[in-house]
């Protein structure tokens, strides 16, 4: 009788272990940022990018429409290859798109726009990085969906593809 | 002169309380930074990359810790826009009750065994 039951010990503790290594070993070793949790947007001032003037936040999201916030910079080769799409996205009248040009030098990134485009209803200035940590991003390019409740419902870590273009006009419909 | 020799002590002293309280404001900065991950490198904290993500997370601490927030305070900011993994020390919540506990419960089971076995080997 004691020897089943110290069976039973035993096994009951190396199935615990099994389970917790093996969940363990599933479970991904990277940091996966969760894309779909609702935020409220920080508020901030800004300067602009072309006035060079300070911007509140309340100010750049007045409208009750939904508004992409473009993280961006010229030194970044993934956000030359997304720039055509955020081209396309700006002819949508029903959403406004926001760049946050990230750590740049102000004309190189003027130089970028003028040889791309300029698909941003307005740009704001993140000199040092600490704008977009604000927002939870962690590099560029990232995109993020503003809902008309003023709340972060999406966000994209990378360049946006065709496929991430059809999500946001799905989502901004 | 003599005033001008008190004004100067004052001075010195004024001096010498900055020096002391920047060097403590300088260990509490270390001290989260070593506590933040990198999110972007490989196995590195903020304090020891210099990835733009971590020189933006050096900033955003030290004007925290200018605002007079605490490390504590700090970390719930962080914790806030990227979540738990950001930080070395896991918290204490559901994902974290095994982490936690189970050294404790082995500990108190080996304790146990080890108790019962001595007793046992008294009683013979």
């Amino acid at each position: 009788m004691k020897n089943k039951f110290s069976l039973f010990v035993v096994v009951i503790f190396f199935s615990f272990c099994f389970v917790i290594f093996y969940k363990g070993l599933n479970a991904p070793n990277n940091y996966t940022p969760k894309v779909n949790e609702k935020k409220n947007i920080p508020t901030f001032k800004a300067k602009d990018f072309y006035s060079n003037n300070f911007v509140n936040s309340d100010k750049i999201f007045e409208e009750n429409i939904f508004y992409i916030i473009n993280i961006w910079a010229s030194w970044c080769v993934p956000c030359r290859a997304e720039h055509p799409l955020l081209m396309r996205l700006s002819k949508n009248k029903s959403i406004k798109l926001i760049g946050l040009n990230y750590r740049d030098n102000l004309n190189n990134a003027k130089k970028f726009i003028n040889e791309l485009g300029n698909p941003y209803s307005q740009t704001i200035i993140d000199n040092d990085g600490t704008l977009s940590v604000e927002f939870g991003a962690y590099g560029v390019p990232e995109t993020f969906i503003i809902d008309k409740d003023k709340k972060i419902i999406r966000k994209f870590i990378g360049p946006i593809d065709k496929q991430i273009l059809e999500e946001i006009k799905s989502i901004t419909k | 002169m003599k005033i001008l020799k008190i004004a100067i002590i004052a001075l010195l002293l004024m001096g010498f309380s900055n020096l002391k309280s920047n060097e403590k404001s300088d260990e509490l900065k270390n001290k989260i930074l070593k506590n933040i991950r990198c999110l972007i490198c490989q196995g590195q904290s903020v304090y020891d990359s210099e990835s733009e993500f971590s020189s933006s997370i050096k900033l955003i601490v030290d004007k925290k810790i200018n605002d007079g927030l605490e490390e504590k305070e700090i970390y719930f900011y962080l914790r806030e826009k990227y979540g738990d993994w950001i930080i070395y020390d896991p918290k204490l919540n559901k994902n974290t009750y095994i982490l936690w506990f189970l050294p404790l419960l082995f500990f108190l089971v080996g304790g146990a065994i080890i108790y019962k076995k001595i007793q046992k080997k008294n009683e013979k």
